[in-house]
């Protein structure tokens, strides 16, 4: 019985009785209070409406059993797999804890799958069968919990329901604990990124074969994937340089289209042309990326190429290498345009009025007015939004996994290939489940230093964007 | 001394001048810079749409297996059906049988999986095994796209009319003249083209040959395909040539496969027609025989757990920011924690999911459950602040109004703000699961770039996700999947297009100006 217990999708059939559980409790609730009424003219006399008690009794018998299932979601899985563990015969314990991690893998997909079908290895239908079976007595045990929880709630909620009972006060008090709950998790996200990235970026430097702190964040060596060397400096120089080139397309681009589109075009332009412009910013990025390795990789290829056929230039000057860092560079810098304009054209539009009215009064053209009062005056909020966009081209990572390559090079050359922080973090986890090499640590500890990193521009940018907009109001 | 200054009149018109052509040219950049950016958006649509087309038809070989022979009492396996299929092509081309390399060339019309629907078929229903049946395959991949690229650069020569045919070796013909002209017209061709010539096939009644050399009154040829006429009769039929752009070696079909396709087209056995299995099939290592079925519903229960996830914490989060939360520090907290976690790249929550989803809580990898939540977490903010700020177009007076006539707090936001509220809101939600549903980086840190050759059934099942797939079949290494990658970037978008006009269409017919 357990076996099957444990066998079974456990996820769906978990809600459904809950639901059911809570419907029982509101209509009953209702009832109560309604048959403690018996009149018309009762209900006036409540505390609260009956569809408030009934609320405060579903609230009584599903929220504690839904937190006991939300514990066993939680904990269950790493507990029955610490207990299949300390089962396991010890010849089997002996190897590396990669091969264990992934045998119980296994164990818990097939027994998720309830594949019916032996494998024929005895060991490992055995270690199925009693994982299953271990699973289904949690959830016996945590199915009697959640039973007797909401039984009790039932219970001495139902106690309480009375004519005088001010029900609606602890439905709402209630409700807004839990939309607060609701908001908590977007600090809960925050946390568990800093927490997880923060501790595996601890172990990534204590590893044994891990580098020391000033060897990863100034080594110019980095050969990640045979777990030898750690220096990061040049996936900070590529990352870098993709970025610049990014900003050499889209801040123009972006800032000359804000401006047109703010000042100049007619209304009707402007009601076509925007949304148009934000379509850029709507598609995939790995759409881009397809984009950018099949059309453009190549065209920056041949120009290299060309490059290096004319006769005043050595024939090498240039790598020509079928993926560039000016090819994905170009198209990020595409992507990025709608973010520098529209966040541009916000900043220009705040600009009050009198300004530009007062520079057109003083004889001043339309182009020197946007210049020499409209510009300055959007300057910081440009600045944010040219940050923004920054953090935006370091963190993007599909681009450059398509279109930049892979190696580890310092170079000024943007036809060769490079490597960025994203693309490692990408190569390094893909296909890896095992926590415990320095080469897929270090992926934690790469992705630290972005996250930091466009942190902190993202902060310097949201102040200044709000201390700007206060500016002007 | 002759020369005078200029007049200020002169100088300040002169001044105007420039201004206005600064004028001018200012406004021309930003002109340029608008028609760049949309212009690279066009290119790039039109690059992907036309490479996209030739991926949703594909060629497919027509056989009947007259007598199949396959009645057995077990369940046909694919080397039984394959033995069959392949033994209808030697059927068709007996000069096959013999030479090896023939053989392979033979069999490399149609992949081994290719019978798959077929004994699938026949699997369900054996009684069709013992009659004739009529067997559609798809042809290779590298097959279809010469038929697709290359057919229409063939060239068309008239030879001259055939006399005898003579054999010199196994394979190897001469075949004479038939009148006085000769075949001087076409050796002065051929000798015109010199080392630029490539590849030529000539095909007499419905034998075909490959062209090796040509004197006067004499051709040399190589027998490919298709049945030879008669030894020593004259037969005056015309001679024709097939001017190939290409030389065998610079392609992955080979000259006796392309004669066979030729042959076959012109017994109408090949047949161009909507790649069904575009859409039908799962992945496959083979590109003629890889869809979308798995990634479309990847993408679906994925996109099913990042609603239920995100969109009710979303919005009542969004709920509680705007409608309860007291301006304490911890409000002000979460505030530019959210605004924050909205600019935060996509790939930390890849790291994040890797992190505590799999490693601390053992969820399982490549599953859509795990991909939903990663993407729930990401599109979480973006959700609040689209709820936010159509919680906020809600005028303080319907508030006011409910509060006075004795609603409660909760009452006034539930009964009234929030229905109001309601289209701002709906649009924001579908605007972030575009954007959950065209995201890529965080899902594979997640393993949900795992070989998935079977359609999921359930949220917990090994998946992948359409943006995943693009990613996938772009890395593969045949030339068939630049179109198919295409192909799949073109359905993802034309769902995105679809999304983002319902997001318009919701906006439009439920917004109400207060």
């Amino acid at each position: 019985m357990l076996e099957t217990l444990g066998h079974l999708p456990i996820g769906w059939l978990l809600i459904a009785p809950l639901a059911a559980a809570g419907f029982f409790a509101f209509y009953s609730g209702r009832t109560q209070i309604g048959a403690l009424s018996t009149g018309s003219t009762i209900s006036a006399r409540l505390n609260s409406q009956p569809n408030f008690h009934g609320y405060y009794l579903a609230f009584c018998t599903a929220l504690p059993a839904a937190l006991i299932f939300l514990i066993y979601l939680i904990f269950a899985e790493s507990y029955a797999r610490s207990a299949l563990i300390s089962e396991l015969p010890t010849y089997l314990l002996e190897r590396s804890d990669a091969q264990v991690s992934f045998f119980v893998d296994r164990v818990s997909e097939h027994a998720a799958h309830r594949e019916s079908a032996a494998t024929g290895n005895a060991l490992f239908d055995a270690s199925v069968e009693r994982f299953a079976v271990i699973k289904g007595g949690l959830r016996f045990f945590a199915l009697l919990i959640a039973v007797g929880v909401g039984a009790l709630g039932y219970h001495f909620g139902g106690k309480r329901l009375s004519r005088s009972f001010q029900a609606r006060s602890y439905v709402e008090r209630t409700i807004t604990a839990l939309l607060f709950v609701c908001a908590a998790i977007a600090i809960l996200t925050t946390v568990g990124i800093v927490l997880s990235l923060v501790f595996e970026t601890i172990r990534f430097f204590s590893l044994p074969d891990g580098p020391s702190v000033t060897a990863f964040l100034f080594g110019t060596d980095w050969n990640a994937q045979t777990g030898q060397n750690f220096g990061a400096v040049p996936l900070f120089f590529g990352t870098l340089m993709i970025a610049l080139l990014a900003m050499f397309v889209a801040v123009p681009i972006g800032l000359l289209s804000a401006i047109y589109l703010s000042e100049y075009a007619s209304p009707r332009f402007r009601s076509w042309a925007k949304p148009v412009l934000e379509l850029l910013a709507g598609i995939p990025t790995v759409v881009y990326g397809f984009f950018a390795a099949t059309l453009i990789a190549p065209l920056v290829r041949d120009l290299a190429q060309w490059i290096n056929a004319l006769p005043f230039t050595p024939d090498t000057l240039l790598a020509a290498q079928p993926t560039s860092a000016l090819a994905a560079g170009l198209v990020m810098g595409v992507m990025i345009i709608p973010f520098v304009s529209s966040l541009s054209d916000d900043v220009i539009n705040a600009v009050p009025q009198p300004l530009r009215d007062g520079a057109l009064a003083m004889g001043a053209t339309r182009s020197e007015m946007i210049k020499q009062v409209v510009l300055p005056a959007a300057l910081p909020g440009i600045i944010a939004a040219i940050l923004l966009a920054v953090s935006r081209a370091i963190g993007e990572t599909m681009i450059v996994v398509m279109a930049a390559g892979g190696r580890a090079l310092i170079t000024l050359d943007p036809s060769s290939d490079i490597t960025t922080v994203t693309y490692q973090i990408v190569s390094l986890l893909t296909g890896d489940t095992a926590f415990d090499s320095a080469r897929t640590v270090s992926a934690f500890a790469l992705g630290f230093v972005l996250f930091g990193v466009t942190l902190l521009f993202n902060i310097i940018a949201l102040r200044v964007v709000d201390r700007y907009r206060e500016a002007y109001e | 001394m002759s020369k005078s200054l200029p007049s200020p009149t002169e100088l300040s018109a002169a001044r105007l001048q420039r201004r206005r052509n600064a004028e001018r040219r200012f406004k021309l950049y930003g002109q340029m810079a608008i028609g760049i950016a949309i212009g690279f958006l066009a290119l790039l649509l039109i690059s992907i749409g036309t490479k996209a087309t030739s991926a949703f038809s594909r060629h497919m070989v027509d056989l009947t297996l007259e007598r199949p022979d396959l009645a057995t009492e077990t369940e046909l396996s694919v080397t039984e059906v394959n033995l069959a299929v392949r033994d209808r092509l030697l059927e068709i081309f007996p000069d096959a049988s013999s030479a090896r390399a023939a053989r392979a060339d033979l069999f490399g019309i149609t992949t081994r999986l290719a019978v798959l629907p077929l004994r699938d078929r026949l699997n369900r229903n054996p009684n069709l095994a013992t009659r004739p049946i009529r067997a559609r395959l798809a042809l290779s991949d590298d097959l279809d796209l010469y038929l697709k690229n290359q057919l229409s650069q063939h060239e068309q020569v008239y030879v001259g009319e055939a006399g005898r045919l003579a054999q010199t070796d196994i394979g190897r013909y001469r075949l004479s003249d038939a009148g006085p002209d000769g075949f001087f017209d076409f050796q002065d061709r051929i000798e015109a083209m010199g080392e630029t010539r490539q590849d030529i096939l000539i095909s007499l009644s419905d034998a075909w040959f490959e062209f090796e050399d040509v004197s006067g009154a004499v051709l040399v040829l190589k027998h490919l395909a298709g049945p030879l006429p008669d030894f020593g009769e004259q037969s005056n039929a015309p001679i024709s040539a097939t001017l190939l752009n290409s030389v065998e070696a610079g392609r992955n079909a080979s000259n006796r496969q392309i004669a066979m396709m030729l042959y076959l087209q012109k017994r109408d056995q090949i047949d161009r027609r909507f790649n069904t299995s575009l859409f039908t099939n799962a992945d496959s290592t083979y590109p003629e025989l890889a869809g979308t079925a798995a990634a479309l519903f990847g993408s679906l229960f994925t996109m099913l757990i990042t609603a239920i996830f995100a969109l009710p914490v979303g919005i009542l989060a969004a709920v509680y920011l705007e409608e309860f939360a007291k301006n304490t520090v911890l409000t002000r907290v979460i505030e530019v924690n959210i605004n924050n976690l909205a600019a935060v790249p996509s790939i930390i929550f890849g790291l994040l999911g890797a992190a505590v989803f799999l490693n601390t809580f053992g969820l399982p990898r490549s599953v859509p459950l795990v991909g939903g939540l990663v993407l729930g977490l990401l599109v979480l903010p973006t959700i609040i602040i689209a709820s936010r700020a159509a919680l906020r177009s809600v005028p303080p007076s319907v508030r006011d109004a409910a509060l006075g006539l004795g609603a409660s707090p909760t009452q006034a936001v539930f009964h009234h703000v929030l229905p109001l509220a309601a289209p701002g809101i709906l649009t924001g939600a579908i605007i972030a699961m575009a954007r959950a549903l065209g995201e890529t980086a965080p899902l594979l840190l997640i393993g949900m770039v795992a070989f998935v050759s079977e359609v999921p059934a359930s949220p917990n099942d090994e998946a992948t996700v359409l943006p995943v797939l693009i990613y996938k079949w772009f890395s593969g290494a045949e030339r068939a999947w630049e179109p198919m990658t295409s192909a799949v970037i073109l359905i993802l978008l034309v769902v995105l297009v679809a999304m983002n006009l319902l997001a318009v269409l919701v906006r439009r017919r439920f917004e109400r100006r207060w």
